[in-house]
């Protein structure tokens, strides 16, 4: 198991590696100066100079990207040309909006997902099952955003009960910040949730079907005992896969719905950088996803070796 | 004492068992033998209570003074694993993969709450120890993955007997093992029979397994019983026609086709296949695995050759490389003196001479192409001929299906039907060499005859070679002239197949014919016919 962990480690590492050097290289095959391409087409030569100077491009191409990897690892992001703050100050404050939200997010669509997957998997082909994947068919089918501005329309302007927008920030304790991401938590959940509930059900319903649900059975439990005991852990793997994918998609695909809720989150910011073409925050944000979503699969990885002894050896 | 009487059942309306009545008594082995489709499975399922959705049941089926169809759910459940057990057909998926063998061991006496946790892995140790997995080398902690086929039927038969019921059913036990494994667990379960004085319901389809090991027999046919009493007296009598039917069938062995002098057709020398192994560590990586090692032999024109060897001995390998599906590590076979190249390489000419026809009659059809078509499918070696046609209709008739079959999707055919269909499929490019790759192995023994009478009759006239891989010494003994003995890559022993069947020379060979199951000679006396056994 140990083992397994290090040869994925190392896997991560190079695949961190290799992701680095695709998006210094896209930055870099930009046609033009990407400091002229920056400041516009009215900009003056000194002022080009000057910002060549700021992003380091002054030098060969291998200096340039060993200077922009150091400083990834030192935490040192760079100058963010529009905000005129370190990028990882910018990316730190968004983290603690997006973050928990991601978070948030996918623990209330788990939660929802697998009591509902097994309930339609455990009463497969009645009214139940009917129902739930009507609604879930429902919770996909619905676009978040509209779904958003529901929650807000009822929970916020009718009921009064969370705000309708805005982040407090976490320095009044955890209540206040959780609140505000209520509504956005569950906007991104229903999908994740509906999805996740499908893929759950399919693969009990596929995993109940197996000659071992048979044995449990002739040993003497009964179905939901076979359920519960033998068929869940089994059903697992697609449904770890699903939430690893859900997982980094949440941490940067929230953007509609931060600009519903006025979050700062990374979402709003990565698209700030590109609308005011700041290469620099646009680059090291896509360079925090990509160590995000490779550190999720990595995660994903270990979850499979625990869950399923036959996955440990590779 | 464990009795039927009148049990009937219907699914969804459809009638599958009708008017079963029999009696077993403990620490004796019945056995229920039957073709598939018999009802014989259903039985067994109706006894556990666990038949699928729509069944309806009438009769009654005594555990001494209960009557099992009149329990209800949790009162079977509270029976199922401690009164009555059983144990299925496929080892290989019977266990769940993500437990240890302990745990589900233990689960048994859990789940009846008949022991704590400490205990229940204590006598699950034992229990483990007792069908020959002992702790020193078969830790509870091992998953099924770890354990070979044959081990893992062990592990099942543990947790079916944790709490040495009244009854254990077995489903066909030791259908999906080789032979010398099938000895080695139907030897565990006549013991187990012997010392914990159970009742033993062994469902086979193989007359030789119920013939060693069944005090009392029943024949099932269509759902009900044709024949049944002592195991003895129904081998000697076989009252019922498809008794004799089956039994003659088992050891059917088609008119032998007249030798033609040697000339090669496939030569292999020193073939050697190997396989890489997955890495252990990012920079270590063990030496490839050598799954065919050196293996010589020819294959002349018009005969018919078998493989024999067990699981994993390299058989399949072997096959690939000879159909230049697999690169070779070294050596060369050459078919009709040219050489054999895996891979692009190969011309479609030569790949038209060689077919090939594999064990699994449902797995081996695109399902959405009508037989015509699937038939038709090797004619892109060739260039469609315009009379296509023409050719698959003969193709069809030639292996006993109608021209207007060729409408038909694959779905309207039985499994020896659909086994006719893969012939037929092979013929159509006017073959010289067909490769059967256990392609009667899924077969039921009437229809096994009559494919292998149909393999006989297609030689004969068409003058084909056979290369024949099979686990089964007697359908082996039943169409080959020469065998060869393979095991662990390598070619053992090899000689004309009587000879090598009557007199093994390697140690290995001996093995397997000691393992197969046989009827006792002298219960065949009395009957004239010449049916015996082979083996």
């Amino acid at each position: 198991m140990l083992r397994f962990a290090l040869t994925r480690f190392v896997s991560l590492t190079l695949s961190l590696i290799a992701a680095s050097l695709v998006i210094f290289l896209v930055i870099e095959v930009i046609p033009g100066d990407p400091a002229a391409y920056m400041l516009g087409l009215n900009a003056t030569p000194e002022a080009v100079t000057a910002l060549r100077d700021t992003l380091g491009l002054n030098g060969t191409l291998a200096e340039r990207y060993l200077n922009w990897a150091g400083g990834l690892l030192r935490g040192d992001f760079g100058q963010s040309y529009s905000y005129r703050v370190p990028v990882a100050e910018l990316v730190f404050e968004r983290l603690w909006v997006s973050l928990p939200l991601a978070i948030y997010a996918l623990a209330l669509s788990t939660l929802i997902a697998f009591p509902v997957g097994l309930i339609a998997a455990a009463r497969r082909g009645g009214v139940t099952d009917y129902g739930i994947m009507g609604v879930t068919q429902l919770g996909i089918a619905v676009p978040n955003f509209w779904f958003a501005m529901l929650l807000v329309l009822v929970f916020a302007i009718n009921l009064r009960w969370f705000s309708a927008g805005g982040f407090p920030g976490w320095q009044d304790g955890l209540l206040p910040g959780f609140k505000a991401l209520t509504l956005p938590a569950v906007a991104l959940a229903l999908p994740q949730a509906s999805i996740l509930a499908r893929v759950m059900r399919s693969a009990l319903i596929e995993t109940l079907g197996q000659d071992y649900i048979r044995t449990a059975r002739a040993k003497g439990l009964s179905q939901r005992q076979a359920l519960t005991r033998h068929a869940l852990r089994n059903a697992l793997i697609p449904v770890l896969t699903i939430i690893g994918l859900q997982f980094s998609f949440l941490i940067a695909g929230a953007i509609i719905i931060e600009n519903v809720f006025f979050l700062p989150g990374l979402g709003r910011l990565i698209f700030q950088g590109i609308t005011q073409r700041d290469l620099i925050v646009v680059e090291s944000v896509v360079m925090l996803l990509v160590f995000a979503v490779i550190s999720v699969t990595f995660l994903v990885d270990i979850a499979y070796a625990a869950v399923d002894p036959r996955l440990r050896r590779r | 004492m464990i009795r039927l009487e009148n049990l009937a059942l219907s699914i969804h309306g459809t009638p599958i068992l009708r008017n079963m009545s029999l009696s077993m008594a403990e620490g004796q082995v019945f056995g229920l033998v039957g073709e598939s489709g018999s009802g014989k499975s259903m039985t067994a399922l109706a006894m556990m209570g666990l038949l699928p959705p729509g069944a309806q049941v009438s009769g009654h089926i005594h555990l001494g003074d209960t009557d099992l169809l009149t329990r209800t759910e949790p009162q079977m459940c509270a029976l199922r694993g401690n009164e009555l057990a059983m144990i299925f057909q496929e080892p290989m998926t019977a266990l769940n993969p993500v437990q240890t063998i302990g745990d589900q061991v233990a689960e048994t006496l859990l789940i009846h709450g008949q022991a704590t946790r400490a205990e229940a892995r204590r006598i699950a140790q034992d229990r483990l120890a007792r069908v020959g997995l002992p702790p020193d080398r078969f830790p509870l902690s091992r998953y099924p993955h770890e354990l070979s086929g044959g081990q893992r039927q062990r592990v099942c038969i543990a947790m079916a007997i944790a709490l040495r019921p009244r009854l254990l059913i077995a489903d066909e036990p030791t259908t999906a093992l080789d032979v010398t494994t099938q000895a080695g667990i139907l030897d565990l379960l006549k013991g187990l029979v012997a010392d914990e004085g159970m009742a033993l319901m062994l469902i086979t389809h193989d007359l030789a397994v119920v013939a060693g090991l069944a005090d009392h027999l029943a024949v099932m046919q269509k759902g009900a019983i044709v024949e049944q009493g002592a195991t003895e007296a129904v081998f000697r009598q076989m009252n019922h026609p498809y008794t004799r039917q089956l039994f003659e069938a088992s050891g059917h062995k088609p008119a032998a086709t007249e030798q033609v002098s040697p000339a090669p057709l496939l030569e292999a020398e020193n073939v050697t296949c190997e396989y890489p192994v997955p890495r252990t560590g990012l920079l270590h990586r063990p030496p490839p695995f050598r799954a065919v090692d050196r293996v010589s032999f020819t294959l002349n024109r018009g005969e018919s050759l078998g493989l024999v060897g067990e699981s994993g001995c390299g058989k399949s390998t072997l096959t690939r490389a000879l159909l230049g599906l697999q690169p070779l590590r070294g050596g060369e076979i050459r078919l009709d003196g040219q050489i054999v190249n895996a891979g692009e390489r190969m011309p479609a000419g030569m790949r038209r001479q060689m077919q090939v026809v594999f064990q699994d009659p449902y797995g081996s059809f695109n399902p959405r192409h009508r037989v015509g078509r699937l038939v038709a499918e090797p004619f892109h070696l060739t260039g469609r001929p315009a009379d296509a046609a023409v050719r698959v209709a003969e193709a069809l008739l030639s292996v006993g299906l109608q021209p207007e079959d060729a409408q038909k999707y694959i779905h309207e055919f039985s499994g020896g039907q659909r086994q006719r269909i893969a012939i037929a499929r092979a013929l159509i490019t006017h073959p010289e060499l067909i490769v059967l790759d256990e392609a009667v192995s899924a077969l039921d023994v009437r229809v096994r005859a009559q494919v292998l009478d149909l393999l006989a009759d297609l030689r004969a006239r068409l003058g084909l070679s056979y290369l024949f891989i099979s686990h089964d010494l007697n359908v082996v003994r039943a169409i080959t002239d020469r065998v060869l003995v393979m095991r662990a890559g390598q070619i053992v022993e090899q000689g004309p197949t009587e000879d090598i069947l009557h007199a093994p020379q390697h140690p290995y060979t001996r093995e397997l014919i000691a393992a197969a199951p046989v009827i006792p000679a002298d219960w065949q006396d009395e009957r004239t016919h010449d049916a015996r056994p082979l083996v």
